[in-house]
């Protein structure tokens, strides 16, 4: 027996241990648990144009149009929150009016992508703003369920690494 | 069997932080038959803990206590209270480091000397040079298990690798290699060979990467000379009226604060903590704190020149796959004041997740110019810049207004970019897209310095007591008994990771601090 396998550091041993760890990762919850379809226009806190408007934000913001909206509502619920709700009132309100004031009716009706970027970066220094944004970055690209559309494959090591499975695998150089 | 001190035992040497100085200290000591209590602020995480998952590892391991940041370096912008990235936890930041390992230059244990001196730096010679240090580095790699040293195999190529192998070929590179690293590419120590699993910063789960935690750490404490304090915060190091320290208080898991005496004090808590804990350490005979006679403690902060170069091409490279950094370009290392700046800086692969690579590709950055570059994260190839960093004055830690969850104040972190940094980092980022742009990268791009991996500097080792904190042994100018054993003790950064240089000061030390307890000068 080689000193690995005394101590259960044999490639075979760790699989065997990863196995477990994997499976317990599935059982166990998740960071986001994706909800069915029917998350939209749901609230209880604030209106359901205040988490439109939201969802149209978040979209607006780190915009990918493979990735549909039941990722960006996963990442935008949070606001629907009594603890949140004042900041959202005023956030969407100040919204609104840098929208009026580029000449739209609000930011919501604006038809095209870059009129409502042109309205986003009027507030983009704002508090309310940053909190969304910053919020999206792991509220969007940290569930699970978003990874494979960017073909990101996550933990490795419960399927032994990529020794075996392409680590090296590149054929167009 | 793990040994277990009184607290009133004022033989043992007490060890404040356990990673790559820390760490190797306490075991090397342990071997020779020196009683080492070694305090540790985090807690122990072994192989089968670490969490293969971005966000939720960073929550398990890294340093997230308070601290503030100032400067114009855009991290205190970006990323204000988290100015570095390092690890709170028994090992250190060797659960997170990549594994390079590779010595300083000749000519980089002379700066000043070699560089002349550069308007706004504090350069400065390190005491000792690299005939000096050449057996302690063969002692280190042999520690480390270091690959395309010793005669060990380097380790294979992955796809983000040749990516930028190919690329380097082309611009002319010749110095182009999978790297020195402390990452196994074949047994070796009774550890296993790299099985390409791709989360080398969140811990190996294989142990192929060398890790105090699961080296060193234990290895010592089966000496029964070790006994580790997880979850010790020291707050204070003390001292009698001679000025000798004579043990430290620290804080356990619930609070309660402890004094251990000790016969000497090595401070290893990376270059945040380690002038901290001096600074904090003030006494009516040290009302500067400790070692400080010099005003230096704190001051000379480095931390690399870095940013991160990203490629895009039409078809996939799938970086996140395989080692992280295994993968190097030394051609630009060399001191070449021709290019607009001196010192150099290494080229090594580098890849983050998704989540990570959403965090940290242009933190602040919304819109599609940021999303259209995450669209093709499967067809992304990625490198970092290691540069040398000048040292400045006015680069340093102080203490803050804010305090911890103890009372303590916590480290303010002031860094702005000298011009040589800023003149490098370009050049670097030049050439780096250049690379991707050789083998058809389709867009690339510069992304900037993430939070510091590699802090150096804070507690520099010089020649003269009024140029620095410590001697060439790291043991400070001002108290016999009082050392450094982490990174805070560089003089100058180098252009070279710095794990395998602080391994083998520290095992450098241990020889010495054993040799004159012996002789009875300590």
């Amino acid at each position: 027996m080689s000193k690995l396998e005394r101590k259960g550091l044999t490639r075979r041993a760790l699989l065997g241990r990863a196995v477990a760890v994997g499976a317990l990762a599935i059982a166990g919850t998740g960071f986001i648990a994706a909800p069915n379809a029917a998350w939209a226009m749901e609230v209880s806190v604030i209106t359901p144009e205040q988490m439109a408007t939201l969802m149209q934000m978040a979209r607006d913001i780190y915009p990918h149009d493979q990735v549909a909206d039941r990722f960006y509502a996963v990442a935008v619920k949070v606001y629907d929150d009594a603890a949140a709700k004042d900041l959202v009132d005023a956030g969407i309100a100040a919204l609104n009016a840098a929208a009026q004031a580029q000449g739209h009716a609000d930011y919501l009706s604006i038809g095209w992508e870059e009129d409502r970027v042109k309205v986003l970066q009027a507030v983009e220094g704002e508090v309310f703003f940053q909190t969304v944004r910053a919020g999206l970055v792991t509220g969007l690209y940290n569930q699970k369920d978003v990874w494979p559309i960017f073909g990101y494959e996550g933990e490795s090591f419960s399927q032994g690494g990529y020794i075996d499975r392409g680590f090296d695998d590149i054929d167009w150089l | 069997m793990v040994a277990k001190f009184d607290l009133n035992d004022d033989s043992v040497v007490v060890i404040i932080g356990t990673g790559a100085g820390g760490g190797v200290l306490a075991n090397e000591l342990a071997q020779k038959g020196v009683k080492v209590v070694a305090l540790e602020a985090g807690g122990r995480y072994l192989p089968d803990d670490y969490i293969n998952d971005e966000w939720e590892s960073f929550g398990q391991l890294a340093w997230l206590d308070a601290r503030t940041t100032s400067g114009d370096w855009r991290v205190a912008k970006d990323f204000a209270g988290l100015p570095a990235w390092i690890v709170k936890a028994v090992g250190g930041t060797t659960t997170h480091w990549a594994g390079a390992s590779i010595r300083f230059q000749e000519h980089e244990w002379k700066a000043l000397t070699t560089y002349g001196a550069v308007e706004g730096a504090n350069l400065l010679d390190w005491p000792i040079d690299a005939a000096e240090m050449a057996p302690w580095y063969a002692l280190a790699e042999t520690k480390l298990g270091v690959t395309l040293t010793e005669g060990r195999a380097g380790l294979p190529g992955s796809n983000n690798y040749k990516v930028f192998e190919a690329g380097a070929k082309k611009l002319g590179y010749k110095e182009v290699h999978t790297g020195r690293m402390a990452i196994n590419s074949s047994e070796y120590d009774e550890r296993p060979a790299c099985q390409q699993t791709g989360f080398c910063f969140q811990g190996c789960k294989w142990g192929a990467k060398w890790s105090a935690a699961y080296t060193d750490i234990p290895r010592g404490e089966a000496t029964g000379n070790l006994e580790v304090r997880e979850h010790a915060h020291v707050a204070r190091i003390l001292h009698d009226d001679s000025g000798k320290v004579t043990g430290v208080e620290y804080f356990d898991k619930d609070g309660n604060l402890h004094l251990q005496k000790a016969r000497i004090v090595s401070v290893a808590g990376n270059s945040f903590e380690s002038p901290r804990l001096l600074l904090n350490s003030a006494s009516a005979m040290f009302p500067n704190g400790l070692a400080n006679s010099s005003d230096q403690v704190g001051r000379n902060y480095m931390r690399h020149t870095t940013g991160s170069i990203y490629g895009i091409f039409d078809k996939p490279v799938r970086m996140w796959r395989g080692t992280t950094m295994a993968g190097i370009i030394q051609d630009e290392a060399r001191h070449d004041p021709s290019r607009g700046f001196v010192g150099g800086y290494e080229l090594e692969t580098l890849s983050l997740g998704l989540p990570f690579m959403a965090a940290f590709l242009n933190p602040g950055g919304w819109g599609r110019g940021f999303t259209t570059a995450l669209d093709h994260y499967e067809n992304m190839a990625g490198m970092w810049i290691v540069g040398e960093d000048m040292p400045q004055a006015t680069n340093r830690v102080t203490l803050s207004d804010t305090k911890d969850q103890w009372g303590l104040p916590v480290a303010n972190v002031h860094f702005d970019d000298h011009p040589n940094d800023v003149a490098m980092r370009n050049h670097a980022y030049k050439q780096g897209m250049a690379i991707y742009d050789a083998v058809g990268a389709t867009r690339s791009f510069p992304t900037p310095p993430y939070p510091s991996t590699h802090n150096l500097g804070t507690n520099r080792m010089s020649e003269r007591p009024e140029d620095g904190v410590c001697n060439k042994w790291g043991q400070t100018h001002d108290i016999a008994n009082l050392f450094i054993s982490d990174g805070s003790q560089f003089t100058t950064g180098a252009s070279e990771n710095p794990t395998l240089t602080i391994v083998a000061l520290a095992i450098r030390q241990a020889d010495h601090i054993a040799r004159e307890m012996a002789a009875g000068n300590l």
